[in-house]
């Protein structure tokens, strides 16, 4: 500023006069103008800034950072090795659920034999008792049959020799004198007809 | 008298280096709207831009601070 | 201005104490001036960072709990987001600079949270803090460039996606955009924190109007108590973002000197 001289003598100095003169602060302690601009107090602020950058990036590097990533690394770890663990148990999961499957379809199968096997036997039996039922059945009917044609024989014979003399009684009786041989040929006929 | 025409000049530059804030305003809400309406589109995809958004805020937004600056220098340090 | 406000006791109608009276350096021990190994009140707010920090990320996490505590799920998620910011952006052979990177954030953070206290000292409102990293950060990143590419990294500068009559051109926008960058990266910081706070304190300085005229001051008073709360949440987001952004466009700068080829 040109006027620097003439405005002071008015009463109004520039900021950056002042500044420029070394003077940051007025004589009450306020601020002339813009503090950050005030070259008196860069230097004080630029070193305490690089201590502090310094200190901070040790504690980062040495202690902060290689700490987190342990506990971040362990905790992945935890979690991978957790999820191996219940994927593990998962599959002993299905393996059991598959054996008892199989037990399970094992012994059904085996009832199913052994079903079929006691239903042929007893099959089986039934049959054989069937059978000789049938048998005895059937020799006993022929027996009764036999029997019943023996007694209708005998009764045949009953009746030829009663009609025989019956009839020879009738032709004695009405006079005649009965032909035996007639008589036996007639009856005959008669009875098969 | 030469300085108060000077202190004078100085807070109207002041006023006028404001404006440029307003501009600043209007390039950060074009930024944002933008990136809106684009995220609204493809949301899937708006996740990995909100780093490109903010680079683009920042960006906008200094001009204004920096018109800012020139009305703060202006104001006390001229 | 600084020099009327402090002549005028017994005006009235004044503002009782600056808007950048809070970013004074001063002695905290004896009226001295402040020389470079003075310990000040920056010396003190850096020294409550550093402790701040230790606190979270040292003895948060001491307990090595596989199910964390609290503090110690805080200190994994800072971790845990700078290094996804760090392999996101930069890429996984930037992970190397993962502590650096780590430091410069949670110093700004803490630096910005701590600022806010009442009454705090705002380390990261100084241009002359916030220049020394983002140089430090500048100077890093064209060192390495240099030393991983040789001269390949100036092909950073080299577009060869442009057509072939452009590429000088941009390559001299490129250039001015490259050594402009400590400079917006510091600013940035600096002017966000200075600005909130100084806006908070030009807010302040009317709060106490009512007891001046109460009939403006009824209607002032309330006013700018609520704009000092909206703008004190504001400046909780703006605190973390500026961190956040710091932090962002360093991976950004780290990468263009890992990979110089776009």
């Amino acid at each position: 500023m040109a006027t620097e001289t003439t405005a002071a003598a008015e009463g109004h100095v520039s900021p950056l006069a002042l500044e420029e003169a070394g003077k940051c602060v007025d004589s009450h302690g306020g601020a002339i103008g813009m503090p950050q601009l005030c070259g008196d107090w860069m230097g004080n602020q630029i070193f305490w800034l690089v201590v502090t950058l310094i200190v901070i990036y040790f504690v980062l590097s040495r202690i902060a950072l290689p700490r987190i990533a342990a506990v971040l690394a362990e905790r992945q770890g935890t979690i991978t090795n957790d999820l191996a663990a219940a994927e593990d148990l998962k599959v002993k999961a299905v393996e059991a659920e598959e054996a008892y499957n199989k037990a399970l379809a094992d012994a059904r199968a085996e009832a199913q034999n052994i079903v079929a096997a006691t239903k042929a036997e007893i099959k089986g039996e039934i049959d054989d008792a069937i059978a000789k039922a049938d048998a005895e059945i059937s020799a006993k009917a022929a027996e009764g049959e036999a029997k019943i044609a023996e007694i209708r024989a005998g009764a045949m014979e009953a009746v030829k020799t009663v009609a025989k003399d019956t009839a020879k009684e009738i032709v004695a009786a009405m006079g005649g004198k009965a032909d035996a041989k007639t008589v036996t040929a007639a009856i005959t006929a008669r009875m098969k007809g | 008298m030469e300085g108060d025409i000077v202190q004078m000049g100085a807070y109207i530059g002041a006023g006028l280096a404001c404006t440029g804030m307003g501009g600043a305003a209007v390039g950060v809400g074009h930024v944002v709207g933008n990136f809106l309406s684009g995220a609204l589109r493809n949301p899937s995809a708006a996740g990995g831009q909100t780093a490109t958004m903010f680079i683009g805020i920042a960006f906008s937004e200094a001009l204004g601070i920096f018109s800012f600056l020139v009305a703060l220098l202006l104001m006390f340090a001229v | 201005m600084a020099t009327d406000t402090h002549g005028a006791e017994g005006k009235g109608l004044e503002l009782v104490f600056h808007p950048m009276d809070q970013f004074i350096v001063k002695p905290l021990f004896g009226d001295g001036g402040v020389g470079t190994f003075t310990i000040t009140n920056v010396t003190l707010w850096m020294a409550l960072t550093v402790l701040a920090i230790v606190a979270l990320l040292v003895l948060g996490t001491s307990g090595r709990s596989t199910v964390p505590s609290r503090v110690q799920s805080i200190a994994e998620l800072a971790y845990g987001f700078i290094r996804k910011m760090v392999e996101d952006v930069a890429g996984k052979d930037a992970l190397p600079y993962f502590p650096y990177i780590m430091t410069l954030f949670i110093f700004i953070v803490f630096s910005n949270f701590l600022g806010l206290l009442p009454g705090a000292f705002t380390t990261t409102s100084h241009i002359a803090v916030t220049a020394v990293m983002a140089m430090a950060v500048f100077l890093a990143v064209t060192i390495l460039g240099f030393v991983k590419n040789g001269f390949g990294f100036l092909s950073v500068f080299w577009i060869s996606s442009a057509p072939l009559p452009l590429r000088p051109i941009l390559a001299l926008i490129e250039v001015i955009s490259y050594f402009v960058r400590p400079v917006s990266h510091s600013i940035r910081l600096a002017g966000n924190m200075m600005a909130g706070h100084a806006v908070i304190k030009v807010f302040a300085a009317f709060a106490p109007m009512v007891l001046i005229s109460t009939g403006i001051g009824l209607l002032v008073t309330p006013l700018s108590i609520i704009a000092i709360t909206a703008i004190y949440a504001l400046e909780v987001l703006v605190a973390f973002i500026q961190a956040y952004v710091f932090t962002i466009l360093t991976c950004v700068y780290l990468k263009d000197a890992l990979h110089p080829h776009h």
